[in-house]
């Protein structure tokens, strides 16, 4: 008897291994063990002409809190930051506005939002330099309408480096957020205002909270790309911008030092495991009593 | 809300309407022409890069397509563990850089040659996390009773796999591999560091275009790309509209 | 009664979840072609034991036998038993026709043998015109016929209904019942409804099973659980009632406050804490010297074919409810005098067994 109750759990496991088994092996394979790779590296020293030479040390920590790196870690840390409250400030007028629209037109206006996001990320970027070059549109629109008289220094400044990252990853910021916003209850901003509560307390005390997994989920998107970057510093940014995405590529490719760019590329790491212990702290308190054990 | 639409057309709007600038130079209007569509269409370089580049995504969103659904679909039926739920995902809020050297050094590691199939591995990665969440998106609205009454009628597992399971998931599975392909035709971070020297592709060769020689060339070939890209946008909205027409 | 054969037989059968039995050493019998409920609200293990029939879930102890098989070491798709969903489960890629095919088609029968019995099984519930449709085409009601004609053309030997009246209208669903019905005599397969809807048991089954916190309480004829139920529990679930407490008495009970109340033990002889229960429509308004409690009515309501009277008495906590075939002339905040059938007032043992167990 014993021995017809497990065939169906065999059969469940076979059917269990195959489905997943394959996904977690390659994934395990090509994503876990690469990660591992940079994290073990990241102890170890650059051999006499690239590759590893596996004698432990801790000098690429060390190195890497030297002031130019520090310097560029927070730099780094700075333009994702300013550039994850720009696309808050921008997108959630912008989410809240596709909102409000009537059904119709919502997912039109959202294909129109996504829509760049889906041209190549590098063409964006060149255009922007199109844009902000000293003989590009903006100067020259600017100029032709008398606002200033000579080409502004637009491009290669940490402005600009903020700006391509904003124009690269806005979206990614809207669509969390609308999917938030377009949950929220009509009536219960109604039952604020009826309860005495005004316009912008309203928006502080009942729709901000309610939304905040779709703010949290939008600046996490927008946060740890614009972190790891490094096409928008390099060609926004001249020389003159570095941020650690340059680095880590200097090192793997130029330097061949992966050592220490791994140590480097740990940082970035470290902020995706951090911003996601963040968000879900934050998503536990919110849900608080639903997801009680 | 307007502010931010007008922020996002306006440099697609500019880079459309540079394409037909008759001068050389992509910054001074100097007239209008289709010649730079000629140019791009005789350039081998870019030609080869696309050929390349449509390699890697046709063979990429294949393979990740059948290991993305099978892992949706597993996963949905069987495990209710966050931690692999969130593997599963996990290569989609990677940062590209991570992956990019990550997979580098496996494959030194490995003493592998680079070339145009360690493109295809490293962009299966990604790509199966985004079939798969789009397919498990839909197995979540699924009735579950699907699987069982199959079974109940006699139906084996695999058998309810093939006639139900995946006949209901088409539209869903649709509309992930055309994402996949979109994201692999335009993904260069990963490509750049995965890749060999002999077999760039496209968005590789457009990165050198941009940093070294700038003419409306690039313009025409931004135009085309997005032309493409919102063809296939486009279809895979229509295709996850008709999944939730049924 | 003529003996019935037993079609299935389950031998204290226990399923835990985690923490939390759903179903606690249930012994029960089915007989072959009868029509049989298992009923209880939700929560209380008949959906986890139509589960361990169907095959979906495998039983931490116990037995089900079928005929002379261990049904529990069959895999669901070999067993000789099919479910007809609450959702109803139809697939939504294929056509009615092609659904109803599905069972056979994993039989391997020939196509024209398929062809013949799908069609004359459509026949049977009323949709042969409706082969091709799909079924988002269909009504609620058309596509629970589906439901039930893709089940039945495997001929299984036990047929399984999840709620099958629950996504209903009151319309359709009483239409339903009649069909199930006749269609379980027409066909003669043994049918077990699963259902927390009493009124739906009572009108379709042969007998039910009332089940709490994964205990069977009683197994009976509709008729015999409404007239004789064996404890609080079952009294308080089948139908309307009022219940009485007190110390047991050899011709009913004794009420703290309300005195002696005659009542019928039905051979049981209780003796200690005791309920009298009686019916609504076995309470009269006293005329002359009777036995009677004095009440006072708070609301009278009319139905079209009964009058509901709801009364309260002084020193009784709840509320009694009087009915009265017809309208009636009783007036709100009359008070009057009660008196009951002693015949029909049931003594019942205090105390349902469920609670002594957690």
């Amino acid at each position: 008897m014993k021995a017809g109750r497990s065939v169906n759990k065999r059969r469940d496991l076979l059917e269990r291994l195959t489905l997943q088994g394959p996904g977690l092996v390659y994934l395990l394979l090509f994503m876990a063990v690469p990660i591992c790779l940079i994290l073990i590296y990241s102890i170890f020293q650059r051999g006499q002409f690239g590759g590893v030479v596996f004698h432990a040390t801790t000098d690429n920590f060390t190195r890497a809190l030297d002031p130019v790196y520090r310097g560029v870690l927070f730099d780094s840390l700075k333009i994702a930051s300013i550039t994850t409250v720009l696309a808050l400030a921008l997108g959630y007028p912008t989410a809240y506005g596709i909102a409000r629209l009537p059904k119709r037109f919502r997912t039109t206006a959202l294909l129109l939002i996504v829509m760049p996001f889906w041209t190549n990320f590098l063409i964006r970027t060149y255009s922007w330099i199109m844009l902000l070059n000293s003989e590009g549109l903006l100067n020259k629109a600017l100029l032709k309408l008398n606002i200033i008289h000579t080409p502004l220094d637009l491009l290669y400044t940490q402005s600009a480096v903020i700006l391509g990252l904003l124009y690269g990853y806005l979206p990614l910021m809207i669509l969390p957020l609308y999917a938030s916003i377009e949950k929220l209850d009509p009536e219960i901003r109604e039952a604020a205002s009826n309860l005495g509560a005004n316009r912008f307390r309203t928006f502080l005390d009942v729709t901000l909270p309610l939304t905040i997994s779709g703010v949290l989920a939008g600046s996490i998107f927008v946060f740890i790309p614009s972190l790891g970057n490094f096409i928008v510093p390099e060609l926004l940014g001249g020389g003159k911008t570095v941020m650690v995405g340059n680095l880590v590529r200097d090192q793997f490719l130029k330097a061949r030092d992966w050592p220490f760019g791994s140590v480097l590329a740990l940082v970035v790491i470290l902020f995706v495991f951090v911003l996601f212990a963040i968000q879900s702290k934050v998503e536990k308190r919110i849900s608080g009593g639903a997801h009680a054990n | 809300m307007g502010v931010t639409y007008f922020f996002l057309y306006v440099p697609i709007i500019a880079l459309v309407g540079m394409s037909f600038n008759a001068s050389e130079s992509p910054f001074t209007w100097n007239g209008f022409s289709t010649k730079w569509y000629g140019v791009l269409a005789n350039d081998s370089t870019v030609m080869k890069g696309l050929t390349n580049t449509l390699i890697v995504a046709f063979t990429s969103t294949f393979l990740a397509t059948i290991l993305g659904t099978a892992l949706a679909v597993g996963l949905h039926q069987y495990t209710k563990s966050a931690f692999l739920n969130a593997f599963a995902l996990a290569p989609a809020i990677m940062p590209d850089i991570v992956l990019g050297i990550g997979l580098l050094a496996l494959f030194a590691l490995l003493s592998m040659t680079l070339g145009l199939y360690s493109v295809v591995i490293a962009h299966v990665v990604f790509s199966m996390a985004f079939v798969s969440a789009v397919v498990k998106a839909r197995l979540s609205n699924s009735d579950p009773a699907l699987r069982e009454a199959s079974m109940d009628l006699g139906a084996t597992r695999s058998t309810t796999f093939f006639k139900i399971t995946l006949p209901s998931l088409t539209p869903a599975i649709v509309a992930g591999a055309l994402l996949a392909f979109t994201l692999s035709l335009d993904e260069f971070v990963i490509a750049f560091f995965t890749n060999g020297p002999a077999t760039p592709t496209l968005p590789i060769i457009i990165y050198s275009m941009v940093r070294f020689g700038v003419t409306p060339e690039i313009n025409a070939l931004a135009s085309l790309l997005m032309l493409v890209s919102f063809t296939a946008v486009i279809g895979a909205q229509r295709m996850t509209k008709l999944a939730e027409a049924r | 009664m003529t003996e019935k054969k037993n079609l299935i037989e389950i031998r204290n059968l226990t399923h835990r979840y985690g923490d939390v039995t759903a179903i606690d050493d249930i012994n029960l019998d089915i007989h072959e072609n009868e029509f049989f409920a298992l009923l209880g609200p939700s929560g209380c293990g008949k959906t986890t034991l139509l589960r361990v029939l169907a095959g979906f879930e495998t039983p931490d102890a116990g037995t089900v036998m079928l005929g002379n098989t261990d049904l529990i070491s069959i895999p669901p798709n070999k067993r000789p038993i099919n479910l007809m969903f609450q959702s109803y489960a139809l697939f939504p890629h294929m056509n009615v026709g092609q659904n109803i095919a599905y069972g056979l088609e994993r039989e391997k029968l020939g196509k024209n043998e398929i062809k013949t019995r799908v069609a004359e099984v459509l026949e049977t519930v009323g949709l042969s015109d409706k082969s091709k449709s799909r079924p988002l085409q269909l009504s609620g009601g058309q596509r629970q016929r589906v439901a039930l004609a893709r089940a039945i053309i495997k001929r299984p030997k036990l047929l399984l209904l999840d709620e099958p009246l629950s996504a209903l209208d009151r319309k359709v669903r009483a239409e339903m019942q009649i069909e199930l019905k006749r269609l379980q005599h027409e066909v003669g397969i043994t049918f077990v409804v699963v259902t927390h809807d009493q009124e739906e048991a009572m009108s379709m089954a042969d007998r039910i099973a009332v089940i709490a916190k994964g205990k069977v309480e009683q197994v009976d004829f509709p008729v015999d659980l409404y007239e004789r139920p064996k404890n609080r529990y079952v009294g308080g679930f089948i139908g309307d009632s009022n219940f009485f407490d007190g110390i047991a008495t050899s011709t009913g009970i004794i009420n703290e406050k309300l005195g002696p109340m005659p009542g019928n033990h039905y051979g049981r002889n209780i003796t200690g804490p005791a309920h009298l229960l009686i019916r609504p429509e076995d309470l009269r308004v006293a005329q002359g010297d009777e036995h009677s409690i004095s009440a006072k009515v708070q609301d009278v309501a009319f139905f079209g074919g009964a009058s509901t009277i709801i009364l309260t008495i002084d020193n009784h906590p709840t509320t009694i409810l009087f009915s009265q075939p017809g309208s009636t002339s009783i007036q709100r905040g009359s008070q009057l005098q009660l008196t009951w059938d002693e015949q029909k007032a049931i003594v019942l043992p205090s105390d349902s067994p469920s609670e002594s167990n957690n």
